[in-house]
C-alpha cells in the first residue's frame, strides 16, 4: 500500500527499531551506576512499563533525572522501595512517603533543580550545550556556588547540561523508524529526554507504519530514538478532580 | 471584617485583563480562576504543558494524559496548546506571560520571596516557582496576612531560603492590598486599600516591615 506521504515504503527494507517487550527493549543497555532520564510530570506521560523492566533488571546505584519520583507503588517510587537509586534529580518529589525516609535516613541524595532550568538543563543536553545562563534562582540557595554574570544590567546564573547514558520516554504514538507523537500534558519533559540520552528507548501505545505520521505532525524526529516498545498502558491518576454535572 | 480566602482571590481577579496570559499557583491562587468576569478571555497556562485550560472534567471526561500543575485531572479550553516542559518555560523565563498569582510563607519589604522550604522541615522541591518568580511580567501573591501563629509573613528581610529576589509586585491578603514601589532608589510595598472595617493599625500590627501608606486609601471592593 503506498504510503500517505511518498511513494510506496516497504517496512521490512528498513531498519525496525521495534522490540517485542519492554525488557527486550532494555536488553544490554542497563548496568549498576547509570545514569538514565526518566519521562513524565507526576505519574501523567511516565514510561510506566519501562520503569517495570528497570526494576526487574536489578541494576542499582542508578542516577535517575525525573521532575518527579512516582508515588510509593508505582512510577519510579518502585526503583527506591528496592533501593535501586543512589541519586535522584528532579524538581518536586512531594508525593512519595518512601523517598522522605530514605532522604532522611541518607541513603538518598538528591539535587534539587528549577522546573525551567531542568527543561532547559536536557534541552541543552541534547542540543550540544554545555551550558547556559538564566535569572531563575539568582539570590536563592539553588545559585549559590554556581558562575555569575551580567548581561545587560541583569545578573544571571550558568547552569551546566544534563545527559543520560539511557533515556526512557513514553509517547503515544510511533512509527517503526521512531517518529513520536505525544499525546496532551503527557508530552512534558518526554521530548528533551528523547534528544539528551546516549540511547533512548520509547515506550508507546501504538506503533504505525511508516509513512503514516504526517511529517508537519511529528514531535519528536525518529533520528533522537533508538529502540520502540508497545505497551497496554495503566494510566494511574493522581488527583481525580471532576466537576459534577448540573 | 478581614476578607474570605474567597474575597482575596476575587480582588485579585480584579488584577486581569481581556487577553492576558496567566499562570495560577497551586492552592488559593487557584481559586482566581472562579471569579474571571464573564465576557473575559483570560488564558490559564499550566507550566506541565497546556496554555488554555479549562474546568475540572465531568466524570465522562477524565483523561489521566490532560493534568495540571497540580496533578489534578482538567480540561482544555478551545483555542488551547500542549507543548513540552522547554517551551512551557520559554514562555515563563521569556517574559511571555503577564501575570502568575502565588502563596508565600515570607515576603521582604523589598519583594524578596521565599516560599519553597522551611530549614529543619523535609524539603518537597521548588517545582516552576523559582522560574515563575524570576521570569513572569508581573508577580501577585495572594496569601494570609500572618502565619496560622499570628506571626507576620510581611517582614524586614526573609528568614526562609529565598525563592527569588526583589521579585513581587503586588500582595493580597485578608487586611490589604500593597503595590511595591520604588522612590529614590528604595523600594518598599504601599498600602493602597484596606478591607472593609480594617484599620491602618490593624495592618501595622500584623506587619514588621516598612510599609508606606497610599494617600488615597481606599476600601477594598470584592
Amino acid at each position: 500500500m503506498p504510503g500517505l506521504w511518498g511513494p510506496a515504503y516497504d517496512d521490512s527494507a528498513m531498519i525496525n527499531k521495534v522490540y517485542p517487550s519492554p525488557q527486550a527493549a532494555l536488553d544490554g543497555l542497563i548496568r549498576d551506576g547509570l545514569t538514565l532520564m526518566v519521562g513524565g510530570f507526576g505519574l501523567c506521560g511516565i514510561p510506566e512499563k519501562l520503569i517495570l523492566a528497570l526494576r526487574d533488571s536489578g541494576a542499582r546505584n542508578l542516577t535517575a533525572i525525573s521532575n518527579n519520583a512516582g508515588v510509593d507503588d508505582w512510577g519510579l517510587g518502585l526503583l527506591l522501595q528496592t533501593r535501586q537509586i543512589r541519586k535522584m534529580v528532579s524538581t518536586y518529589v512531594g508525593e512519595n512517603d518512601e523517598f522522605a525516609r530514605q532522604f532522611l535516613a541518607g541513603e538518598l541524595e538528591i539535587e534539587f533543580v528549577p522546573q525551567g532550568t531542568f527543561a532547559e538543563r536536557i534541552r541543552a543536553g541534547g542540543a550540544g550545550i554545555p551550558a547556559f545562563f538564566t535569572r531563575t534562582a539568582v539570590g536563592t540557595p539553588l545559585a549559590e556556588g554556581k558562575e555569575h554574570h551580567d548581561f545587560d544590567g541583569q545578573t544571571y546564573v550558568m547552569e551546566r547540561w544534563l545527559k543520560a547514558d539511557v533515556s526512557l520516554v513514553k509517547a503515544w504514538k510511533a512509527d517503526t523508524v521512531g517518529n513520536l507523537v505525544y499525546r496532551r500534558t503527557a508530552r512534558n519533559f518526554n521530548p528533551m529526554m528523547a534528544m539528551a540520552g546516549r540511547v533512548t528507548v520509547a515506550e508507546v501505545e501504538e506503533i504505525v507504519p511508516v509513512g503514516s505520521i504526517d511529517p508537519d505532525s511529528v514531535h519528536t524526529p525518529g533520528i533522537f530514538v533508538d529502540r520502540i516498545v508497545k505497551t497496554v498502558s495503566e494510566k494511574r491518576i493522581e488527583q481525580r478532580t471532576t466537576t459534577p454535572r448540573a | 471584617m478581614p476578607l474570605t480566602r474567597d474575597q482575596i482571590t476575587k480582588r485579585a481577579a480584579q488584577e486581569l485583563h481581556d487577553g492576558f496570559y496567566v499562570n495560577l499557583g497551586i492552592g488559593m491562587p487557584t481559586l482566581v480562576a472562579n471569579h474571571v468576569p464573564a465576557g473575559m478571555q483570560v488564558w490559564l497556562q499550566s507550566e506541565n504543558g497546556l496554555l488554555g485550560m479549562g474546568r475540572f472534567p465531568y466524570d465522562d471526561e477524565v483523561d489521566a494524559d490532560l493534568i495540571n500543575a497540580g496533578k489534578q485531572t482538567v480540561t482544555a479550553v478551545p483555542g488551547a496548546s500542549f507543548f513540552d516542559g522547554a517551551t512551557s518555560f520559554a514562555m515563563i523565563r521569556g517574559g511571555h506571560i503577564d501575570m502568575a498569582i502565588l502563596g508565600a510563607m515570607e515576603i521582604s519589604e523589598e519583594g524578596d520571596i521565599a516560599n519553597w522550604m522551611v530549614p529543619g522541615k523535609m524539603v518537597k522541591g521548588v517545582g516552576g516557582a523559582m522560574d515563575l518568580v524570576a521570569g513572569v511580567k508581573r508577580v501577585v501573591v495572594t496569601m494570609e496576612h500572618t502565619t496560622r501563629k499570628g506571626e507576620p509573613k510581611i517582614i524586614k528581610s526573609c528568614t526562609l531560603p529565598l525563592t527569588g529576589k526583589a521579585c513581587i509586585d503586588m500582595i493580597i491578603t485578608e487586611l490589604c492590598v500593597m503595590h511595591r514601589r520604588e522612590r529614590n532608589g528604595r523600594r518598599r510595598f504601599e498600602v493602597t486599600e484596606l478591607a472593609p472595617g480594617v484599620t491602618r493599625a490593624d495592618v501595622e500590627r500584623a506587619t514588621a516591615a516598612e510599609i508606606w501608606w497610599s494617600p488615597e486609601l481606599k476600601t477594598i471592593q470584592t
